[in-house]
């Protein structure tokens, strides 16, 4: 009974829409007591379930606005008012139902990600036959077959076969992977094109994809300040509400008035005034590769006015790169030689010179032969008969090739920069540097300007590493404060010692060593591509490690604690304006229960507009829209 | 310790979020409820001597919520 009630609420609000309208028209045409049969009609029906619902909540010593209203219609309609009693359960229901409908569109983006996730899987079973089962039953150890357009169920490594992988939904990035035995492969990604048996190492709700979704989900539950407040306000101002009503009717001896009270007594926009600013402030956020871990963090985080970076991996991008190229002449056939020459090195330097040259476009047409590979400093090889060395100053040194004070000056620059340099000679004279730094991230300076423009009073970096490279990656990325050779303790210590003197402390790391940095902070951030640990840690995670995400999510944080303000104050000013016309008794239960309803609806609809924020921040970098843990394979040079 | 997940129907009103947590965590063996209102799910930690899932899904069935899936977890 209950349930098929459930079931057909829609059905039910809609019949007392069309019995009240009839009531009224009936009204009008003077047939009283058929309008009168109509509307006692609509007040059964619509009353039903919500009585039910308050009986339900009443046996659990629960008392909710069910109840009020509950009471107040069996009020109104002991009094003989059919008209207000049809209304005021009519409009209950409908703004129920707008209010549901609205809702989900608050939760939409975490229901698109829901519906990413697998639900079946091609098990190979031990006699070699493939059966489909369920996600939820397959084990650890289980070889999985995946074919082309399916998509892989559970976190595993390919033991054979090889596939492209488009693994947007985990790294946020559309392109295809390839991917071939013994490498990892993620839930919820897409086979492409190819066929892979993989064996499963994380299954159900241990997978990298079932993570991202459970912190979503259980992040829009974590309670504000504002929202704690609420829940225990409004634990004794319902009964409250009660109290009054029975006063006034006992002391005024008014029962309309009484049960007027308790309809407009119903709290209904404060109670979802402020969850629903934190559920499409957090859903924002998810959309655009900010996961932030609950109401409480938006809060804090909408107050810190310092913000601490660690250097690698978090202002740089964690790994080699070319960063400047200086050239004397024409060098395009001894760079795009070099290039060749260092393909099959696995130095570092020559890996990011490999990955630069792709980028230029430089194609290796020459003709290399005598390789010679001279350890810890460079490569010596013939390009068409003409001699190529590659490597550092000793190899240059050794090989008799003269560097003259301007090159000499470049070099020292290169240096104070932060660089390792590779220094590239044909026929004897010294062609290239290619300087080659740990980058820092697209766009971390202009970035920092919109975070100092959006209430960040400091920027300070902390790092292991020596003075002239933190100095010099300190000052291209705009940082204030630069504070170098710190143990991952010293930074925790630091962050403790800005707290002490009153600043809200944000630290932003990405490794093991920085979580107690982290964790000591009012607000911990984590870039995704970071360590687990550093990500379990955290309060808020950049999925793709960019900076434009760190300025929206401070943006939006802001943004959410204001929009949560204007909730509130939109919530008690109705139940004073309310309480004003009740008074001048322009009010009644009928319009009193309009007002409200529209009351709720005008908060969700105030939060909804959290759903489209975007800082108005010039940057380079397009953003991609789902998530990025693993940037480990990401190639993104640029050049300064 | 047993820990079970239950997906329900949406819910609408943070009083439903209140009204099922209440209604579990006096059932005898449940030790922890957990109700994730946006998501509608209700996680909770139990004693399986004491209760089953079953019948606590029971419970928020009769409180008017459609439980559609039950997922039980030995912990």
């Amino acid at each position: 009974m209950t349930r098929w009630i459930q079931k057909h609420l829609n059905n039910i609000t809609l019949a007392t829409g069309f019995l009240i309208a009839g009531g009224f028209i009936l009204k009008w045409l003077q047939q009283t007591a058929v309008s009168s049969v109509f509307l006692i009609i609509a007040s059964v029906i619509a009353a039903t379930p919500i009585i039910m619902r308050a009986w339900a909540a009443l046996r659990l010593k629960t008392i909710g606005i069910e109840l009020l209203v509950s009471i107040a219609v069996v009020g109104a309609f002991v009094i003989g008012e059919y008209d207000e009693s049809a209304i005021v359960t009519f409009l209950f229901l409908f703004g129920a139902y707008l209010e549901n409908k609205t809702l989900a569109k608050t939760r939409q983006s975490i229901k698109s990600l829901t519906e990413m996730a697998p639900t079946t899987a091609n098990v190979v079973s031990e006699d070699g036959t493939v059966v489909s089962t369920d996600v939820d039953l397959v084990d650890k150890g289980d070889i999985v077959l995946v074919k082309t357009g399916d998509q892989i169920p559970v976190d595993g490594v390919i033991t054979d076969g090889t596939a492209y992988v488009n693994e947007a939904s985990v790294t946020g990035e559309a392109r295809l992977v390839a991917k071939g035995m013994s490498d990892t492969v993620f839930a919820g990604t897409m086979v492409d094109n190819g066929s892979i048996f993989m064996e499963a190492t994380k299954v159900g709700d241990d997978t990298t994809f079932a993570k991202i979704i459970e912190l979503v989900e259980e992040a829009q539950d974590v309670k504000s300040p504002a929202e704690k407040f609420i829940d225990r306000f409004a634990t004794y101002y319902t009964p409250a509400v009660l109290v009054i009503a029975l006063l006034v009717w006992v002391g005024f001896r008014d029962f309309r008035l009484a049960i007027t009270v308790l309809v407009l007594g119903c709290p209904g926009a404060l109670v979802i005034g402020a969850p629903v600013s934190n559920v499409a402030g957090i859903g924002n956020g998810a959309k655009h590769g900010v996961l932030i871990k609950g109401g409480d963090v938006i809060n804090t985080f909408s107050h810190v006015d310092t913000l601490v970076f660690d250097k690698t991996g978090t202002l740089t991008q964690g790994k080699t790169a070319v960063s400047k190229v200086i050239t004397y002449g024409d060098a395009t056939v001894a760079l795009a030689a070099a290039t060749a020459l260092e393909k099959n090195s696995t130095h570092p330097l020559g890996q990011a010179l490999v990955s630069y040259a792709q980028t230029q476009g430089w194609s290796e047409q020459a003709k290399i032969s005598d390789v010679d590979v001279i350890k810890g400093q460079g490569i010596k090889a013939h390009v068409d008969d003409e001699i190529l060395v590659v490597g550092n100053q000793l190899l240059m040194a050794t090989s008799h090739i003269m560097i003259d004070a301007d090159q000499q000056d470049d070099i020292n620059a290169l240096q104070a920069a932060g660089n390792s340099i590779i220094l590239i000679a044909m026929n004897q004279q010294l062609i290239a540097l290619v300087g080659v730094t740990d980058i820092i991230r697209p766009d971390v300076a202009t970035s920092l300007q919109a975070l100092k423009a959006t209430g960040v009073k400091r920027t300070i970096m902390l790092t292991g590493d020596n003075t002239v490279t933190a100095q010099a990656i300190g000052q291209q990325a705009g940082i204030d404060e630069v504070h170098a050779e710190m143990l991952p303790a010293d930074k925790a210590a630091f962050v403790k010692g800005l707290q002490e003197t009153g600043a809200i402390v944000a630290f932003v790391g990405d490794g093991i060593n920085d979580s107690p940095s982290l964790a000591t902070a009012d607000i911990g951030i984590a870039m995704g591509s970071g360590t687990d640990v550093a990500v379990d840690t955290s309060d808020v995670v950049l999925m793709q490690s960019s900076f434009p995400e760190l300025v929206h999510a401070y943006g939006l944080a802001k943004k959410t604690v204001g929009n949560t303000r204007m909730n509130i104050v939109i919530a008690v000013g109705t139940v004073a304006l309310l309480l004003f016309g009740l008074l001048a008794g322009v009010i009644y239960m009928a319009s009193g229960m309009f007002v409200h309803e529209a009351s709720i609806l005008v908060v969700i609809l105030n939060a909804m507009r959290l759903l489209s924020y975007h800082p108005k921040v010039q940057l380079s970098v397009k953003k991609a829209h789902v998530l990025d843990l693993n940037q480990g394979h990401h190639t993104n040079v640029s050049v300064h | 310790m047993t820990k079970a997940i239950m997906q329900l129907d949406e819910l609408s009103c943070p009083a439903c979020l209140q009204k099922i947590e209440h209604a579990l965590t006096q059932q005898a063996g449940v030790s922890t409820v957990k109700v994730l209102f946006n998501a509608a799910k209700v996680k909770t930690d139990f004693d399986d001597q004491a209760v089953t899932a079953d019948q606590l899904a029971d419970v928020v069935t009769r409180l008017g919520y459609e439980v559609k899936t039950i997922k039980v977890k030995e912990a």
